[in-house]
């Protein structure tokens, strides 16, 4: 008798397991992929400056303290879009944006940044798209958070435009660095203060 | 005022649904003749209601009426007049039409072909019905209804149909698949109607075995088109992927292809009758989850449409509404169904049993493996990939009992045998199917182990039909008169079982012989493949109704004979810029010769791909054997002998003495 | 098959179904059968559900060619697997790896169907079976 009621009531507990399941599963974005690099330190590489083909950066190139890494290229429509957006945050915060030009040809990206301005502290110039590869690119624009040990600590795939940057890499920023969001934007303040006098 | 036609017919059958939902059970419970008689007019007319409809979607397209949002977003002046009818199905909103269109004909079909039954049975049945109907009309009208209009900026033209679906498998394949799809809501309906008045007797699993048997035959055929068509379209020469919304359409196939089986055990025997009518409802039950799955966005394929979580949240909740709903009943009334257990270890009921075991454990296997990365990614937030290597390996692993069973299956008798007189029959088919097997795979190119085991046990499937045969015919004074001896439900059985055998064969070779080839080749150059020589004879651009191609000219020869000559083309679609190879195939029962143009290189060389295929077509040719079997189980006389003596008789207990061998 | 359900889809602009045909030339048929096997199984990352073999995006374009440099290479298939692994995580994996989180995936089937199969030889094989009475047999 206790068997068969197991059995009759077995399906439908499973079924509603299995919907409650699927009404939280709808909430995901199927095609954001986490990065494999969380907690591992940018990988190693030998690229050319993209202002300065003579001039080869290294991981030890990258700055000591935390940075943003953000793959583009002139090829990549929404780059385009986001462009502004990083030219406000790098002169609105005291965080350093290293670019990694992926897959690009330096003479258009150099007039790209000519024309829009360049928000980027320095420039990878990654022709043959290894490090993109080695990043585990696979949608540009890419943004890495990088900590002051080297190591990636957030990745953020698609356009950082003002709503992503206050909710997801503001907030990262934040823990990661250990002081909060005032602190940042005081800095940002004072520099710009600086910058009026 | 077409589309607003279309739009107002559509309420029209969703008021009508609501009516049949709620009267039907009314009237079933009181016995109230008028209500009952309503529950069949009210089928018939939402079926016109939804048919008219769909005209009216039909027309927009082909008077190219880009007000309407749909039209203007897949269809285009240049878009020749049959693929503007079919384009009607070409996306989310009309081919949900098209479900609803055919989900009432089902209905309407019951409606009518269901005068033997007892009247409270079918006004149940049509009553669940209606509200599978209801949910599926309100989804159209609330969600994805194809006949808003964009106003006030009506665009010019249509932004056209995608070039993939440009094709002869457009017209076909969707309303073959959604008949198979939506035809399991009847038996489903059957089993709740069964459910809800309480009495499960043997005349439930003989009133439902035609309707399903009908379902699956289109099933069948649908999802054979698709693998079809997607072998000749994509032009890279697979016929299955595993992807999600293949899934989707496989795992119903699957549990109806259990279903098909246990009904009849249930139908002769009076077995298993809770477990069938819990296959019945998990049946239907996949067929929804897989438009769930498909629609919602939930899971990433090549075929999902926008992710837009409002539907998906809205299939979900009517998912959730019907399923729940059933398997509450089921939970409750299913301690009333009494099933005889009286048989011995080694039967065909035991047989079946294992049949059914092992359909519905590769059926878990499919769902879960589709499912597995959203289990995953709920428990460490990482995305993963289950895909054909797992599908492949697991799917044989349960093959290889389903196949070994199958021939001795369909000779045993029913209740009990003894085994050993069994076995002694079968020992010299199952050498003789390895040897042959041997023979074919060294002649098809070198022993591989899984191609050897899959080969013998497609011949030991085949085998196993021609046994039946012989015993059967040998039971009789002549060959002939055995042969006619057996019933058309037996050959039914028979022919299917020859069909799975067929693709089985061809997966297995195919799969393991194929030859792919990726060549440089120039104008006028000669190139070999293997045993083949391609020789590169001509290139035109030439232009079509709506795009642009690239077409080159090769011929194939086989030891210094032409055998055929291909003409596989590039398009570019003038309306969306899509780039789409056209591959031209050689089509043989034996082997298919396939190519496809890829780019041309920079020294005016094109790089073009050459497929030599084996037995690629009985992969195909097998389902159509499958589809033929069912439709001679169901012509089976027995049937109509029922129907016609009901009539004559009028008494409840029918019993006509069975053709012989069952 | 059913890239074909595509009849019921929306497209999506990422699906361009033309055939990449690329025409690498390798030392051995061993390693030009690795290399198919290889491309084959991995996923691109960027596409809706397509291997890279299959997708014409330009990273699985890259991604091919890395195989192909690896494979001549003399590098094994768990070297190249371990490799993107490493990259793009377990989603290119299309063959997922024998380990605790994939346990339940790899081994639930089989082991339902031996709780299923030792249930039925417990159940009907201890069973007798009765003759049937004769003439309430229906059919």
């Amino acid at each position: 008798m206790n068997k068969k009621l197991v059995l009759a009531v077995a399906p439908i507990v499973t079924f509603i397991i299995l919907v409650i399941f699927f009404w939280f599963a709808l909430e995901k974005d199927p095609k954001k992929l986490n990065s494999n690099l969380i907690d591992k330190p940018v990988p190693d590489f030998k690229l050319s400056a993209l202002q300065n083909p003579e001039h080869v950066y290294t991981s030890e190139s990258l700055p000591n303290k935390l940075f943003l890494l953000n793959v583009w290229g002139t090829w990549c429509g929404p780059c385009h879009i986001e462009h502004p957006y990083l030219m406000k945050f790098s002169q609105q915060y005291p965080v350093p944006i290293v670019g990694v030009n992926y897959k690009d040809q330096a003479r258009d990206a150099l007039e790209f940044l000519e024309k829009k301005g360049n928000p980027y502290s320095m420039v990878i110039a990654d022709v043959d798209g290894q490090l993109g590869i080695d990043l585990g690119v696979y949608g540009a624009p890419e943004t890495f958070v990088v900590d002051s040990d080297g190591k990636v600590r957030f990745r953020y795939v698609g356009v950082i435009d003002d709503r992503v940057w206050n909710s997801k890499i503001l907030p990262v920023i934040e823990q990661v660095q250990g002081y909060p969001l005032e602190q940042v934007q005081k800095d940002a303040a004072e520099n710009d203060s600086e910058g009026m006098k | 005022m077409i589309p607003e036609l279309g739009n107002f017919l559509l309420i029209m059958a969703f008021i009508n649904a609501i009516f049949l939902g709620v009267l039907s059970f009314i009237g079933a419970h009181y016995q109230h003749q008028g209500l009952m008689q309503f529950s069949k007019r009210a089928s018939i007319s939402i079926f016109a209601l939804i048919l008219a409809s769909f005209v009216c979607l039909t027309i927009s397209f082909i008077n190219n009426d880009f007000s309407v949002a749909y039209v203007a977003n897949h269809s285009n002046t240049q878009l020749p007049i049959h693929y503007r009818i079919s384009a009607v199905w070409g996306a989310h909103e009309g081919s949900l039409l098209l479900w609803v269109l055919i989900l009432t004909g089902w209905m309407a079909a019951v409606a009518l072909f269901s005068k033997s039954l007892p009247k409270p049975l079918i006004t149940r049945v049509l009553g669940v019905m209606g509200f599978i109907a209801i949910g599926f009309i309100a989804f159209t009208l609330f969600t994805s209804n194809p006949f808003d209009r964009v106003l006030p900026f009506i665009p010019i033209d249509g932004s056209d149909l995608n070039p993939l679906l440009q094709d002869f498998g457009l017209i076909v394949h969707p309303p073959m698949l959604y008949m198979g799809y939506v035809g399991f809501s009847v038996v489903f309906a059957f089993a709740i109607a069964g459910l809800l008045q309480g009495d499960l007797d043997h005349h439930w699993a003989r009133w439902s075995r035609p309707w399903t048997t009908v379902a699956w035959i289109f099933m069948s055929l649908g999802i054979a088109l698709g693998s079809w068509w997607a072998y000749y379209e994509l032009g890279w020469g697979g016929w299955w992927f595993w992807d999600p919304v293949e899934n989707a359409s496989f795992m119903p196939w699957l549990a109806g292809t259990a279903l098909i089986h246990s009904l009849a055990a249930t139908e002769k025997r009076g077995v298993f009758k809770s477990w069938t009518v819990l296959l019945a409802i998990l049946t239907f039950s996949l067929s929804l989850l897989g438009t769930f799955l498909v629609r919602s966005g939930v899971l990433t394929s090549v075929h999902s449409f926008a992710n837009d979580p409002v539907r998906g949240r809205f299939i979900l909740v009517f998912l959730g509404i019907v399923v729940g709903a059933s398997l509450l009943i089921y939970a409750i009334q299913s301690s009333k169904i009494r099933s005889k257990a009286n048989f011995g270890l080694f039967s065909r009921e035991t047989a079946l049993l294992f049949n059914n075991a092992l359909l519905a454990v590769v059926t878990f296997m499919v769902l879960l493996g589709t499912l597995h990365p959203l289990i995953q990614e709920a428990f460490t937030g990482d995305k993963s990939s289950v895909g054909p290597p797992y599908f492949n390996l697991m799917f044989s692993i349960f093959m290889i009992p389903i196949l070994i069973l199958m021939p001795i299956g369909q000779q045993i008798n029913w209740k009990q045998e003894s085994m050993k007189p069994m076995l002694t029959k079968y020992w010299l088919w199952a050498i003789s199917s390895i040897l042959i097997a041997l023979a074919v795979v060294i002649i098809m190119g070198g022993i591989e182990p899984m191609a050897l085991v899959g080969t013998t046990l497609g011949l030991w499937v085949l085998a196993g039909c021609a046994k039946y045969v012989l015993a059967q015919a040998s039971k009789s004074t002549s060959f002939t008169i055995g042969v006619k001896k057996i019933s058309r439900s037996y050959w039914g059985m028979l022919v299917a079982h020859l069909g799975v055998a067929v693709t089985v064969l061809g997966v297995v070779l195919t799969s393991y012989y194929s030859i792919e080839e990726n060549i440089k080749i120039s104008q006028g150059e000669t190139v070999q493949v293997e045993d083949l020589d391609v020789e590169f004879y001509d290139f035109k651009n030439t232009e079509g109704p709506n795009y642009i191609s690239s077409a080159g000219s090769f011929r194939i020869y086989s030891e210094g004979e032409l055998i055929t000559d291909l003409h596989p083309e590039k398009r570019k679609y003038n309306a969306s810029k899509m780039v789409m190879t056209e591959a031209d195939i050689d089509a043989g029962l034996f082997r298919d010769i396939y190519v496809v143009m890829g780019e041309p290189l920079d020294d005016g060389a094109w790089a073009i791909s050459v497929y030599y295929k084996p037995f690629v077509r009985w992969i195909w040719l097998g389902s159509i054997f499958m589809a033929l079997g069912g439709l001679l189980a169901v012509s089976d006389k027995r049937y109509r002998q029922r129907r016609r003596e009901k009539k004559l008789t009028k008494s409840e207990t029918t019993s006509v003495v069975e053709s012989s061998g069952e | 098959m059913m890239k074909q359900l595509i009849a019921t889809i929306a497209i999506l602009m990422s699906l361009q179904a033309f055939a990449v045909i690329e025409t690498y030339e390798f030392k051995t048929e061993e390693q030009e059968q690795l290399y198919t096997d290889i491309i084959n199984e991995l996923r691109c990352p960027k596409c809706q559900n397509q291997t890279i073999a299959e997708s014409n995006a330009g990273l699985s374009e890259d991604l091919r060619y890395i195989v192909y440099q690896q494979v001549s290479n003399g590098s094994t298939k768990r070297e190249i697997l371990a490799y993107m692994q490493e990259r793009y995580g377990d989603f290119v994996l299309y063959d997922p790896p024998v380990k605790p989180s994939n346990y339940f995936l790899w081994f639930a089937p089989l082991a339902v169907f031996l709780v299923i199969l030792i249930a039925v030889l417990l159940k009907v094989g201890r069973r007798r079976v009765k003759p049937e009475q004769t003439g309430t047999e229906e059919e």
